[in-house]
């Protein structure tokens, strides 16, 4: 139990640095830029076909239960895609897709830096090395992430219309109708409010497992692991109190 | 000049330095050599404050780096440079990159003077035209120079050297060893090389401190360790039975 209040300490410290005043400003936006570089266009293919899979998938599945029932028209499968994409399949599903490509990137990362003394090299210097190595990744994930949930949700939408199309489900006007139908602002609020928090966790716990490695390979392999399982399990149940608290 | 006063340290209940004092002269070689685990990085690492040493004073002429907070000693970080004993090198950035990049954090320096700059320290350690590669294109021995590039970019002061030949062969040892020699003497810095590499020790040792068990041991010259003829210090340079018979023909 104490180890535990030890880690989260440390790791609160390891954030507190991460926001330290740069020493210069424009060798961290250019760090900022690259990771931003690395995280959102790395991950825009990956995120592409998942997230356009799960929305056809989502179609496909909603349309053989409203017909097996028969009483709900087929043109609320394009409002059930667009709430399911916007409220819930976006952020969650991609968040754990990117706590798993991203985070255990970020960990092997720095934890690689770590062992080879890199980290060491930068804080000989004078670096402040939480606000150059971490602060960007967090800033990087925070506005990266809900852009990548911004496009998987258009291309979940646009994966439910082809399903459609392609399973003659329902007509596209019909489908359109279901998208636009009772549209609500307050649900891509929701949706960028979870997507921030599952930037910011994904990023803070994997530069947290990455920075602090100590031993070799093996080591770097574990944090990379605990990286992605303790992001995961954090974004499932941070999703549960957002919808909890905010629906 | 560096002057340690009785540094201790200790990891997990276990002492690792039990009150070391040493003062490192400034234009000198100054070597820490012992056995694997007599505590020499971990004094090295204390020195440039890496470690919080648990007791004791580190002083840059004069300057108590340990009662200093990150602010404070940010200042003395920039008069030290310091080459790793795996180099260190920014993987992903190129040899001109990785020794600009003090520059570029810390100076105010139009492109053209840094690289100037680059150039001379390129140059200074015989890697003329490298400029564009990246580390995992050169040798052990040119990462090492390139190492020592890096190190000596913004002027340093005092210069830290962790097992500078550690993977090298004999004859690039030998290089690696007369360039720091040299650019100690021609930068008048305050140079503290670790090693268990008796060909430095008698090479470039200006002045010598063996640690054992973390306590210092011996401290002298590399002509007055000749004249050791027992002990932890004359197991240690003479570890093979081999040597131990060369210098008892030697003496007779």
């Amino acid at each position: 139990m104490v180890k535990i209040f030890e880690e989260f300490g440390s790791y609160l410290l390891l954030l507190k640095n991460s926001f330290a005043r740069p020493e210069r400003a424009t060798m961290y936006w250019n760090e900022t830029f690259r990771q931003c570089k690395d995280i959102g266009i790395g991950s825009l293919s990956i995120i592409a076909i998942i997230s356009t899979f799960i929305g056809a998938v989502t179609a496909v599945q909603f349309a053989y239960q409203l017909k097996t029932i028969n009483l709900v028209p087929m043109w609320w499968i394009g409002n059930i895609v667009r709430k399911s994409m916007i409220l819930e399949l976006a952020p969650t599903i991609s968040a754990l897709l990117l706590a798993g490509k991203v985070g255990s990137n970020i960990a092997s990362e720095l934890g690689s830096m770590r062992i080879s003394e890199q980290i060491d090299a930068y804080e000989i210097m004078g670096v402040n090395t939480p606000a150059y190595l971490v602060g960007p990744k967090i800033f990087a994930c925070v506005i990266m992430v809900p852009l990548l949930v911004v496009v998987a949700v258009f291309l979940g939408i646009l994966g439910g219309w082809a399903a459609g199309l392609l399973g003659g489900f329902y007509t596209p006007a019909e489908y359109l109708r279901g998208v636009t139908d009772n549209f609500k602002e307050y649900d891509i609020f929701i949706m960028l409010v979870k997507a921030v928090l599952f930037g910011f966790i994904m990023a803070t716990i994997s530069c947290y497992k990455g920075f602090y490695v100590k031993g070799g390979a093996i080591e770097i392999g574990t944090a990379s692991t605990q990286a992605v399982v303790l992001s995961s399990i954090v974004i499932i149940v941070v999703n549960f109190f957002v919808a909890f608290l905010l629906l | 000049m560096i002057e340690i006063k009785d540094i201790k340290k200790s990891f997990e209940g276990h002492d690792v330095l039990k009150g070391v004092s040493a003062v490192f002269e400034t234009g000198k070689c100054n070597l820490i050599i012992g056995k694997s685990g007599s505590g020499k990085t971990v004094t090295l690492k204390c020195c440039v404050g890496l470690y919080e040493p648990d007791s004791g004073q580190i002083e840059y002429d004069g300057r108590n780096i340990t009662a200093m907070d990150f602010n404070q000693r940010k200042v003395i970080r920039r008069e030290i440079g310091m080459l790793f004993q795996g180099t260190a090198l920014f993987d992903s950035l190129n040899v001109e990159e990785n020794i600009r990049f003090p520059l570029d954090m810390f100076t105010h320096m139009p492109l053209a003077e840094k690289r100037d700059r680059v150039n001379f320290c390129l140059k200074r350690v015989n890697m003329e035209n490298t400029n564009k590669k990246y580390p995992g294109e050169l040798s052990g021995g040119m990462k090492k120079r390139v190492g020592i590039a890096r190190a000596i970019v913004m002027n340093p002061k005092y210069l830290f050297c962790d097992e500078p030949n550690s993977g090298l062969d004999p004859k690039t040892s030998l290089v690696i060893d007369e360039l720091i020699k040299e650019i100690t003497m021609e930068f008048n810095m305050t140079t503290v090389i670790n090693t268990h590499d008796m060909n430095s020790v008698m090479g470039i040792g200006d002045k010598v401190l063996f640690l054992h068990n973390g306590q210092k041991y011996w401290e002298g010259t590399n002509k007055d360790i000749l004249q050791i003829t027992e002990g932890e210090l004359f197991d240690f340079i003479f570890a093979s039975d081999f040597l131990k018979d060369l210098r008892r023909r030697a003496t007779y």
